[in-house]
């Protein structure tokens, strides 16, 4: 197993996943080395959602390596250990805690001891306040700090959500299309906090929008039928043929 | 003693060939014998009835089996009452005119006298005229092994012509050889062979039975003949229990059967399934009613009646209760597990109001009742006909889900909601058919459970939680799932029972269940990939 | 803490807390003060039904913490109480001594009539009331782990959940139904004497009762008040809204499950214990699933999720069911408990207490706003799934 010395932050070979028959991922392989921006393109059906699940522990590959650091082997762990690992996730739907206030939500996704006794025990301190406060600011939401997060707007609760990846301080970030049912003006705003984001953290975001994808201006990997078929930049892989077919259906 | 019994044999014998009435007299004497209050002397008594030949002999002697054989002492006459409580004088065979006489005492009985009391009814019926009775008889021979009555079991051989009667007349002759003091080793032996053909458990206690001072021969033969015929009952034994496992999957699917529907396609716990299933019953203890009132000719038929009457009534409930209850709770499955239980308890005291507390009566017509036997087994016509109507249910259902316009736009419904909403279907309507087909399905069911269980309020109430059981362990959604699990469940449980008793068998399975499921989360036959998140 | 809402919560806390310390003082005051020909004196009987309803209450509270705060809905919390009950029961069983009816030194009656040769294990050690007490939270704590460490890591929940824990009770229903299961079959445990070497029957014992029950169910809010406001109660609300995404934060949603879960189940188990000895009999129909479900609607009524509504709502439904059924009503109860089931969930799913949050919440903002001062503030705890 090479994996061990790959230099990649996140290593993916051959992974397979099939459900009933149906192959989600197929042969899949695709490295993120540290500090890189990934975006990740592909149709419906194409096993991006999957390759997430994959990668946050909550499917488990059928067979392939899923290695993080080059020595951890994320497809024999469960989502609570591969988040303690450092890899946060944005889901497509964005999912806050809504009852709980933005301040709450930022409070419980702050990276800390997760466990029971830790939580039982727990007595805020002035350095996660400034935390909270920092990354309240990054988002735009301090204003409406003590608001309860099921009141805020479509736009807001993805930023919050993502708010709430920083708080976890991960090492990889993923994001599941951040900028559905966004304005121009947000999604322009949110390309400009994943870059932001980028520049300590490694990121892998999973988007439709081409032009957003655009906006970034990073390596792109294309999947289609549970497969990588292209990758390179934006450009490159929008002339790529077998993208162009896959796409546009011919 | 032993000498009186063999007087009473021959008397017997004889008066097969001389006929009745010669003996008529002694009666009066025999009859005596029961007014002394004494053990011996009643023995000696239902020799000498026995031996009177007075028609009149199998009566006293059955009423005295009963209980209903009373004396006077002081008059020395005997009496007894026959099923309409009429108080008969035994000697004269009339209803007693005028005043009950005073001091009427029971004759007592013990358990020896009891056996003989069966042996001299079984020599009596030997030569009765109906077959199924000259059957019996020989039956109760061979369960006594009264060596006494050897030399009728030969004429009633001579003179018989069916041949089951005659088949269970040698086996009780070969019952009797093996017991008699004076058989030869080689007849005894002759008798085991007769006896290991007939198998079954009373003849493995026939063999295991002899005395240990047996010859060599005798005793080998009978040990090689209990093993193997110990082995042939187990195999019989295991064929019972999967005939009960069955018969209890099917009781099973029938209840759960309509859950499938409710929780399994439409993902609503419906706590008032159980209800459902009661207010069926009802529906069938209503229509009987009606019939015994106004047309008893037409008993065979009510539960034809009420098959589709009991669909009608819990269908329209069900969809009363889904406009009225359930609708508002979509999306919301504790409450309506709550709303829903609440619905239960009122259902329960509604029919308690109407109906009584107590349990109705509900007959089998009579294509229903009686047994008939294959092999060792017994198979009563009621679970036979259960679980030919549940697996009816069961490929009616499949057929309506499959090729009807309702089944279609249910499974469009349950699909995706919003993609069918968007193609025409009228969903709600699709909601409240579905439950009510559902509910339907459980009244069903109730019609067929008014035949082997009580008839109460509380009759919904011990199915429920068993059938949650067979659909959770089925797997949510799958109808086969739920068809697999209830036999599953069901035969599993039966075979559990002998080792561990009902309610053990009934704990383990709960248990297994309860950890099946940590398991499998979704049962049996589990939905994968994508469609589990919606 | 930060927010507004917390402080009025304490409040309400405060004079929820006030109401029960007096009922505890107020009730055995006029109990024992008062000869019993005046007006205000509260008889024995009296003290020894609020005394159940007492015990109810812990019950309730017990099945709020986890339904109201993590959304397990257990349909079998009964079998804890039960459980509980039947530790007492034991301990009060071995009281009796040779008052019995067959006057064994060391057997209970059932076991005599029964002709067991001698104590089985599992009775040992009930004549000592500490080891007693250690049972009735041991016991059913350690059923409550066993199960919930199964059932949690497997990811078992919703109805799911709410099914096999009704499975559980019913197979408790059905052993303890069991004479050779050793805890008195079909009659259960009665006939008690003494506890502590006190007479059950007497009144001052009786009072005592009801103030240790008292002091069970305020000890019982204060933790279940400590551990929703802490961040780890913020974890439950977030595992109750969200699971999924909790784990993938990194909290291990069974872990914080398992522990409420215990938790709630030795605190019925308490419940139970002090509901033994004031009834005067423990018996299999404790398990039934009917009377788990009953708890669960009396949480309901009160609102789920507000800890005080539990106990409101388990007095007020017991004390209906009490006037109502020893009246000439008594055969139309189960239309009115039946009804409430499903008024409740339609009308009013967030329950008394939950419902007037709401309100006075809508209020407080309303004039909040009317004086222009722009505190936005937490909306009241809606009841989730």
């Amino acid at each position: 197993m090479d994996a061990r010395t790959t230099t990649a932050l996140l290593y993916l070979n051959g992974v397979n996943v099939s459900f009933d028959g149906f192959r989600a991922l197929n042969n899949l392989s695709l490295t993120v080395e540290p500090g890189e921006m990934r975006a990740i393109i592909g149709p419906n059906g194409a096993g991006k959602t999957t390759m997430m699940d994959v990668v946050t522990g909550k499917t488990r590959p059928d067979n392939g390596d899923v290695f993080f650091e080059g020595s951890h082997d994320l497809s024999k762990l469960d989502e609570t250990q591969i988040a303690t690992l450092g890899i946060g996730r944005k889901f497509q739907k964005p999912t806050v805690f809504e009852m709980h206030t933005v301040e709450d939500n930022l409070l419980l996704a702050l990276k800390n001891d997760r466990r029971p006794r830790a939580t039982l025990r727990w007595h805020e301190t002035a350095d996660e306040m400034r935390r909270v406060d920092s990354i309240l600011q990054t988002i735009r939401l301090n204003p409406l700090r003590s608001r309860a997060a099921g009141s805020l707007a479509h736009g807001q609760k993805q930023w919050l959500e993502i708010g709430m990846l920083l708080a976890q301080e991960p090492k990889l970030l993923l994001v599941d299309e951040p900028v559905a049912g966004m304005t121009d003006v947000e999604t322009q705003q949110t390309a400009e906090l994943l870059k932001e984001i980028n520049r300590d953290k490694t990121v892998i975001v999973v988007e439709h929008d081409m032009t957003f994808v655009r906006e970034l201006g990073v390596k792109v990997t294309c999947l289609h039928e549970g497969t990588a078929i292209a990758e390179g930049t934006i450009d490159q892989v929008s002339s790529n043929e077998r993208v162009i077919e896959v796409y546009l259906g011919r | 003693m032993c000498l009186l019994r063999a007087c009473l044999v021959a008397m017997i014998f004889g008066l097969a060939l001389a006929g009745p009435a010669a003996h008529a007299a002694d009666l009066t004497e025999a009859l005596a014998r029961f007014t002394t209050d004494d053990f011996s002397d009643t023995d000696a008594g239902i020799s000498e009835v026995a031996a009177s030949g007075d028609p009149r002999s199998a009566t006293i002697i059955e009423a005295l089996q009963a209980g209903r054989l009373l004396f006077n002492a002081e008059q020395k006459k005997v009496f007894y009452t026959d099923a309409s409580g009429k108080l008969i004088d035994a000697a004269i065979g009339q209803a007693v005119t005028g005043d009950r006489p005073a001091d009427l005492e029971k004759v007592r009985l013990n358990n020896r006298l009891r056996r003989a009391i069966d042996a001299a009814l079984g020599g009596l019926t030997l030569l009765a005229p109906d077959p199924a009775r000259r059957y019996d008889a020989a039956q109760a021979v061979f369960k006594s092994r009264e060596a006494t009555a050897l030399p009728l079991l030969d004429a009633a051989l001579a003179k018989e012509t069916d041949q089951r009667v005659k088949k269970a007349l040698t086996e009780a002759r070969a019952a009797v050889v093996l017991y008699a003091d004076d058989a030869s080793e080689a007849d005894k032996v002759a008798a085991i062979a007769v006896l290991r053909a007939r198998g079954g458990q009373e003849t493995v206690a026939a063999l295991s039975g002899l005395p240990v001072d047996a010859p060599a021969a005798v005793s080998g033969a009978a040990r090689e003949a209990v093993t193997a015929m110990q082995s042939q009952l187990a195999a019989w034994t295991a064929v019972q229990n999967a005939w009960y496992g069955i018969s209890l999957g099917s009781v099973l699917l029938l209840a759960a059967i309509g859950l499938a529907i409710t929780f399994g396609v439409m993902g609503v716990i419906n706590m008032a399934h159980g209800e459902m299933v009661m207010l069926g019953a009802y529906v069938t203890f209503a229509v009987q009613e009606l019939i015994r009132q106004y047309n008893p000719g037409l008993f065979d038929y009510s539960l034809l009646i009420a098959v589709p009457l009991a669909f009608l009534v819990a269908g329209l409930v069900g969809i009363l209760v889904e406009q009225g209850i359930i609708r508002f709770l979509y999306g919301r499955p504790l409450e309506t597990l709550l709303a829903t239980w609440g619905l239960s308890l009122v259902m329960q005291q509604a029919v308690r109001t109407a109906f009584g507390p107590t349990n109705k009566e509900v007959g089998n017509p009579s294509w229903m009742s009686g047994a008939f036997e294959i092999g060792q087994i017994t198979i009563t016509y009621n679970r036979l006909w259960i679980v030919c109507f549940t697996l009816a249910v069961f490929v009616a259902l499949l057929g309506l889900l499959r090729f009807t316009r309702l089944g279609l736009e249910m499974r469009a419904v349950t699909q995706n909601r919003a993609m069918a909403a968007s193609m025409g279907i009228r969903t709600s309507r699709v909601d409240a058919l579905t439950f009510g087909l559902g509910s339907g399905i459980a009244g069903i069911a109730g019609v067929a459970l008014s035949q082997i269980d009580n008839v109460s309020p509380n009759l919904g109430q011990g199915y429920i939680i068993d059938s949650f059981m067979v659909v959770v362990f089925g797997g949510v959604g799958n109808l086969w799932g739920t068809l697999v699990g209830a036999f599953t469940l069901g035969i599993a449980n039966k075979f559990l029972e002998p080792y561990a008793g009902a309610v053990l068998a009934k704990i383990a399975i709960l248990v297994l269940i309860i950890l099946f499921i940590q398991k499998r989360p979704r049962g049996l036959f589990a939905l994968k990939g994508r469609a589990v998140e919606a | 803490m930060m927010s507004p809402l917390l402080r009025t919560l304490d409040r309400g806390a405060w004079i929820f807390l006030g109401v029960l310390g007096a009922i505890a003082v107020l009730v055995p005051f006029f109990n024992l003060v008062f000869p019993p020909d005046s007006a205000l004196h509260v008889p024995t009987y009296l003290v020894a039904l609020f005394g159940k309803y007492i015990c109810y209450a812990l019950l309730a509270l017990s099945i709020d913490l986890i339904w109201g705060y993590v959304g397990i809905l257990s349909l079998g919390h009964g079998a804890f109480f039960a459980l509980g009950g039947y530790a007492m029961g034991m301990y009060l069983m071995r009281q009796i001594g040779t008052r019995g009816v067959y006057a064994h030194p060391e057997l209970p009656d059932f076991m005599v009539f029964l002709n067991w040769p001698e104590l089985p294990v599992f009775w040992y050690g009930f004549q000592h009331f500490p080891y007693a007490l250690l049972m009735v939270v041991l016991v059913p704590g350690a059923l409550a782990f066993v199960f919930g460490w199964f059932a949690f890591r497997s990811r078992v929940t919703g109805v799911y959940l709410s099914i096999i824990t009704q499975a559980l009770t019913y197979a408790l229903l059905l052993g303890f139904f069991r004479n050779n299961f050793g805890f008195g079959g079909n009659n259960g445990l009665t006939d008690f004497k003494d506890i502590l070497g006190f007479n059950v029957q007497a009144q001052g014992t009786r009072v005592a009762l009801f103030m240790v029950s008292c002091v069970a169910l305020i000890i019982g809010f204060l933790i279940c008040r400590a551990l929703v406001t802490s961040k780890f109660g913020k974890v439950l609300v977030a595992i109750r809204d969200a699971e999924a995404r909790t784990r993938f934060l990194g909290y291990r949603a069974e872990s914080y499950k398992l522990f409420v879960f215990t938790l709630s189940a030795c605190m019925a188990g308490v419940a139970g214990a002090l509901y033994v000895p004031q009834v005067g009999i423990i018996n299999p129909s404790e398990f039934s699933p009917a009377n788990s479900i009953e708890a669960v609607i009396w949480v309901a009524v009160g609102g789920r999720g507000t800890l005080t509504g539990a106990v409101i709502g388990a007095i007020l439904v017991n004390y209906g069911k009490t006037t109502f059924t020893s009246g000439v009503l008594a055969p139309y109860w189960l239309f009115v408990l039946g009804g409430l089931f499903i008024a409740v969930t339609l009308l009013l799913p967030k329950g008394i207490v939950g419902t007037w949050q709401e309100w006075s919440e809508r209020r407080r903002q309303r004039a909040a706003a009317d004086n222009g001062s722009a505190a936005p503030a937490e909306p009241a705890p809606r009841p989730a799934e």
